[in-house]
Parts: structure tokens; C-alpha cells; sequence
């Protein structure tokens, strides 16, 4: 009410908010970070065109892994679970995320698929996204590390062409180099094109067929795992210092 | 194409503000977009104006206001020019970039409280 007049009348306020659009996203995304690292699981999101070879990686990450690693994932996908079902029998548990007409994956899709998953007792947990180059780069998952998978097909000049996907990336894997002799494609300039777009240009070439830079991934992921907070014993029961996983 | 999604929870974060002021209308809504935000203003737009009708926004205006991605060396301060590689060389340091630049933030919302 208007207080000088008492006339009824309302005031016009403008409220100052400076705050994220995505704060809603950003905060489930906070909570699946804190259950992943309480229980010492490494969570990467897995990003890049649908065929860039994010499936293929994963498949060639549990041959490379020779059951040193307990793996897991979830993978988004409008409208099948194909992608799962390969990573099952891959050795790798899955859970599609069926998006529909969602182009990415949110924090809350991601929390809502851990239910009965048993996601606590992996040392690997691949998140991998829907196939897109634009869409789920905004979207903060709860991952430790955001990599993305661009295929040396794909052309030269993806990089300058979806820089907030790229920007957004840990590491960037060039795939299915195995087929570089067959196309005119000039791998220096996808780097050059990477170090314009990412300040901290981290990239592996490689091969989910030859294997070519297995190697290198699978170091990489070591040095992810040996960066993750100690785990605290047992971290499930009660008193164990955090709320189980509901 | 995700605008629809953020349009959705820019209303339901106004719908909070309006029940919690019980505001009785919404003039405007001022939303800054990042050139690195992900999102495109235009579509934003389109979203945004499909999306209000029956919602607290329906008579808001939206206003956009567009940062540019800007890049400096957090070392000696150079500003790297759009499209060079993201380093100082001389320093030898990653680039930075300038707050705002990869963000999407719904800045203000004037609304008519009693």
C-alpha cells in the first residue's frame, strides 16, 4: 500500500538478483558431486557429437582396463537404450537416460538415474551425454571432469565453430585416428583451432579400434583417480559422516 | 536446443519472487547472456515470448543484455584479442576470462509490490 496517501496504490520495486539461471541445475549438481566424491568415485561427463565414438571409448576403456577398474554408466539418449545395452555387454553397467526431446543431460536426470544403481562401489562412472555439440556443455552434472570426444572426421574447424562446448572440456579426445591416412583432415590445425578456444588445451589423439592413445587416456584417468580426495573408510552406514544416498 | 529449459526456470524463479514479495505484477525482467554462456539471444527471445503466455511474465518485458567474452593474461593484464591462441606467451600463463563472459544471470526483475 502506498503509505503517503493511503490510497491503495502499489510500487514499482525493481529487485537486483545477479544470480544464475541455472542455480537450480547448479545445485543438484553440487549434491551429486559431494555422494561421488564422498565415495571416492571418479564422474566424468562425456560430451561430443552423436558418432564422434563416446560409446566406442568407453567399450575400448573396459578392454584397456582389464577389470582393473569397476566401471559404470549412464548414458543419455533421445530415444533407444542402445547405448547401454553395448556398454552392458562391454562389461560395464549401465542405465540409459531416455531424454525424449531433451538435447542434453541435467544434474537432476543424472541424480534421479543413481537410484538403485549401485554407482558407490565404482571407481569409473561415465556419465555419457546426449550427442550433441552445443546444448550439454551448460549443464553442470556433478562430474569431476567434463571430456569431450570429437572425431578427426568431424572436420577441421569445430573447435572455433562450438567454442563453449570445448571451452567447457578437461580434455579433449581426437578420435578414430585410424582413419587420418583416408581423409585430408590436418590434426595440427583441430590443435591449433583447440588452443584459440581452451586455455588449457589437454588432448589425446586416439583410436577405439587400433587402440592408438589408449595409453594415454588410460593414464590420464589414473591421474584423475590418484587426484580424488582420499575416501574415509566406510562411508555408507550410519554415522558415517554423510547422508546415504536416497 | 535448450532455451525452452532456461526460459522455464527463469519464470519459475520469477513465480518464487512474485509469491514470496506478493508482487502483483511483473513489468520487466533484465537477463544478461554471456557470449560463452551457450546460448543464443535470439532464441532466448523466441523462447521466452512462446513460453510466458498464462505464466507471472506474461506482460514482462525481457530485456538482454549481451557480455562479450573478453580474454587477458591474469599475469600482466594483455588483453588477447578474440580468435588468438588463449596464452601469454611472454608470461607463459593461460589466458582469463572476464567474469561474465560464460554466464548466464537473470540480473533484475521489477514488479509491482504492494
Amino acid at each position: 500500500m502506498c503509505t503517503t496517501c493511503g490510497c491503495g496504490d502499489t510500487h514499482l520495486v525493481p529487485v537486483e538478483l545477479h544470480e544464475k539461471i541455472l542455480a537450480g541445475n547448479d545445485r543438484v549438481a553440487t549434491h551429486n558431486r559431494e555422494h561421488f566424491t564422498a565415495a571416492g568415485v571418479l564422474a566424468l561427463n562425456v560430451m561430443g557429437s552423436p558418432g564422434a565414438g563416446k560409446t566406442a571409448l568407453l567399450e575400448a576403456t573396459a578392454r584397456a582396463s582389464g577389470g582393473r577398474w569397476r566401471m559404470g554408466a549412464v548414458s543419455g539418449d533421445l530415444a533407444t537404450d542402445r547405448d547401454a545395452r553395448r556398454l552392458e555387454k562391454a562389461g560395464i553397467p549401465s542405465r540409459a537416460i531416455t531424454t525424449g526431446q531433451g538435447c542434453h543431460l541435467d544434474a537432476t536426470l543424472v541424480h534421479d538415474a543413481l537410484h538403485g544403481f549401485p554407482w558407490e562401489e565404482l571407481d569409473l562412472f561415465f556419465i555419457e551425454n546426449v550427442g550433441n555439440l552445443v546444448c550439454p556443455a551448460i549443464y553442470d552434472l556433478g562430474q569431476a571432469a567434463n571430456v569431450v570426444a570429437l572425431s578427426v572426421t568431424e572436420g577441421e574447424d569445430k573447435p572455433l565453430k562450438y567454442p563453449v562446448m570445448f571451452q567447457a572440456a578437461d580434455l579433449v579426445l581426437l578420435t578414430k585416428c585410424d582413419l587420418l591416412p583416408h581423409l585430408e583432415v590436418d590434426v595440427e590445425q583441430i590443435r591449433d583451432g583447440l588452443r584459440r578456444v581452451m586455455p588449457h588445451p589437454e588432448v589425446i589423439l586416439l583410436s577405439a579400434k587400433t587402440g592408438e592413445g589408449i595409453p594415454a587416456w588410460v593414464a590420464w584417468l589414473e591421474a584423475r583417480r590418484a587426484a580424488l580426495p582420499r575416501r574415509h573408510g566406510h562411508t555408507h552406514g550410519p554415522g558415517g559422516g554423510h547422508h546415504h544416498h536416497h | 536446443m535448450h532455451e525452452y529449459s532456461l526460459v522455464q526456470s527463469l519464470v519459475d524463479r520469477v513465480e518464487t519472487l512474485v509469491r514470496e514479495r506478493s508482487a502483483t505484477a511483473v513489468h520487466r525482467v533484465v537477463v544478461s547472456v554471456g557470449e560463452l554462456a551457450g546460448v543464443d539471444p535470439g532464441l532466448f527471445r523466441t523462447a521466452y515470448e512462446t513460453f510466458r503466455d498464462g505464466t507471472v511474465c506474461e506482460r514482462a518485458a525481457l530485456e538482454l543484455r549481451t557480455v562479450p567474452a573478453s580474454w587477458a593474461c591474469p599475469a600482466c593484464g594483455r588483453s588477447i584479442p578474440p580468435g588468438e591462441v588463449l596464452a601469454c606467451s611472454p608470461c607463459g600463463v593461460p589466458a582469463r576470462l572476464a567474469a561474465g563472459g560464460d554466464a548466464l544471470l537473470l540480473e533484475t526483475v521489477e514488479m509491482e509490490v504492494p
